[in-house]
């Protein structure tokens, strides 16, 4: 069993001020998972009549994206390929103090505590992150078209992409690249994808630039933190298809 | 989208920095193979020093796209990092960027700025210098009062007397060694070119990072020591 000190960004409303607040947590198995210890200070806080602290989760299976929070300066904590959800508290130590806070970017603002909006990114989505397909009956087998295993495998990892933020979250400069950069890769490398390939990229990438992420420095931190494992070769296929698009379109 | 839309793009704005960058380490390497010979015979540095100097195509056409690169490239890096910063408005109270990235990568303004000091200096002592001798006095003859010959060897050496200034010199060239260890493979990575080759482009990126720099410092130390 563990006691630990939370130091936790609570913020009343987007239009507040936030600040770190300091909590004890006692008697913590080390078999909870990370949400499942913040379930019990939330309890804690409701018996003493406090707010509870708010935190996006909904699957915790690490499947949905929902879950986020940046603990001891680290997207999804300090364990590899997996969300909050999957971090477990065998990861610290009795007596640590765990720093907690949401997902810092202009382009992802705080609505309250630990919970961001994450809106931007569905709307890059919106902006091009899809085919077009008639879907009245005489739609023709994806399987009838033959797809290079490669291909297939590519845009299969590019594809599981869950959208949690973690690599905007990360990177030092608030970049949305891998996100756009696997969205446009999953459907770049499939012959689905192809008819709408230009205005794609070029339109997903004028929304990311709208939504005021920053620029890729290729640190790579975001490859390292992406719950996914979505590797950085997705920017770099983005990269070649918004050139490609840029030079190409009329 | 608009041509204008497209260049204000961070995608083109990166090429662009990716671009001017390539350019620049193809002028590095150059510059350093020409200062070499200064290592192995005083006539040769001067020969090529003052065709390099005197060469029509070389003074009004390579020079100004070169001071034209070298300008573009710092101008971008300060637009990329201002735009970089108002990304984040609020900061972590704690955040671990080593546990995820290289200190290079996430340093290259700093490292980029002790650079733009340092070419400061650089030109405060060579090219300077040469634009009053070739402008100012209009001698294009490379020979001036109290140089034996050509003068380019004597006023290489004699820039590198002073300690200080050779201790400058090496520092700088310690933190170009670091801006390129980083900038070498991101710069391919900025144009697409992430594959089969990118880990031999990386180790090759990481030599060049580090044996050109090298070579700029041996060359300082080298003159420093043979004038004293």
């Amino acid at each position: 069993m563990m006691n630990l000190t939370l130091r936790i960004w609570r913020q009343k409303d987007s239009n507040s001020k936030g600040r770190m607040v300091d909590y004890k947590v006692t008697d913590i198995s080390e078999h909870m998972s990370f949400l499942e210890m913040m379930d019990v200070l939330n309890e804690q806080l409701v018996n003493s009549g406090e707010e509870p602290v708010a935190f996006d989760h909904d699957c915790r299976e690490g499947i949905c994206g929902m879950c986020s929070l940046y603990i001891n300066g680290e997207a999804h904590g300090p364990d590899r390929a997996i969300t909050t959800c999957q971090l477990h508290m065998r990861s610290f130590k009795d007596g640590d103090t765990i720093t907690i806070e949401p997902w810092r970017a202009t382009a992802f603002p705080v609505i309250k505590d630990l919970i961001v909006d994450r809106m931007a990114l569905e709307r890059i989505q919106h902006a091009g992150g899809f085919i077009s397909v008639n879907t009245s009956g005489n739609t023709q087998d994806a399987n009838s078209l033959p797809i290079s295993k490669i291909n297939a495998d590519e845009a299969m990892d590019a594809a599981a992409c869950i959208g949690c933020g973690a690599c905007v979250a990360t990177c030092k400069n608030a970049s949305a690249m891998l996100f756009v950069g696997a969205k446009v890769s999953q459907y770049a490398l499939l012959p689905q994808g192809q008819v709408e390939a230009k205005e794609r990229v070029l339109n997903m990438v004028a929304q990311m630039d709208k939504e005021g992420f920053g620029n890729c420095t290729n640190t790579g931190a975001c490859e390292v933190e992406c719950p996914k494992g979505i590797s950085l070769e997705n920017i770099a296929r983005m990269n070649r298809e918004y050139l490609k698009a840029s030079i190409l379109s009329k | 989208m608009s041509k204008s839309g497209i260049l204000k793009s961070t995608i083109a704005r990166k090429v662009a920095m990716a671009l001017s960058a390539f350019f620049l380490m193809v002028f590095l390497l150059q510059h350093l193979i020409i200062n070499s010979t200064s290592m192995v015979s005083a006539d040769t540095f001067n020969d090529i020093s003052h065709f390099m100097g005197t060469n029509f195509l070389i003074q009004y056409i390579l020079q100004p796209v070169l001071l034209f690169g070298v300008v573009f490239h710092f101008i971008m890096g300060f637009v990329l990092e201002l735009k970089n910063r108002k990304s984040r408005s609020v900061k972590y109270a704690k955040n671990n960027g080593a546990a995820n990235s290289s200190w290079m990568s996430r340093n290259m303004i700093l490292t980029g700025v002790v650079i733009l000091a340092f070419l400061g200096l650089h030109f405060y002592d060579f090219w300077i210098p040469e634009l009053i001798t070739k402008f100012g006095q209009g001698n294009w003859s490379g020979v001036v009062e109290g140089h034996e010959g050509l003068r380019y060897f004597g006023e290489l050496q004699h820039k590198f007397v002073d300690p200080v200034r050779v201790g400058i010199y090496c520092l700088s060239f310690i933190l170009l060694s670091l801006h390129l260890l980083h900038g070498f493979s991101s710069a391919f990575q900025s144009v697409g070119a992430n594959n089969k080759y990118t880990r031999g482009l990386k180790n090759f990126g990481i030599a060049y990072a580090v044996l050109v720099p090298l070579g700029f410092v041996v060359i300082a130390l080298f003159h420093h020591f043979n004038h004293c």
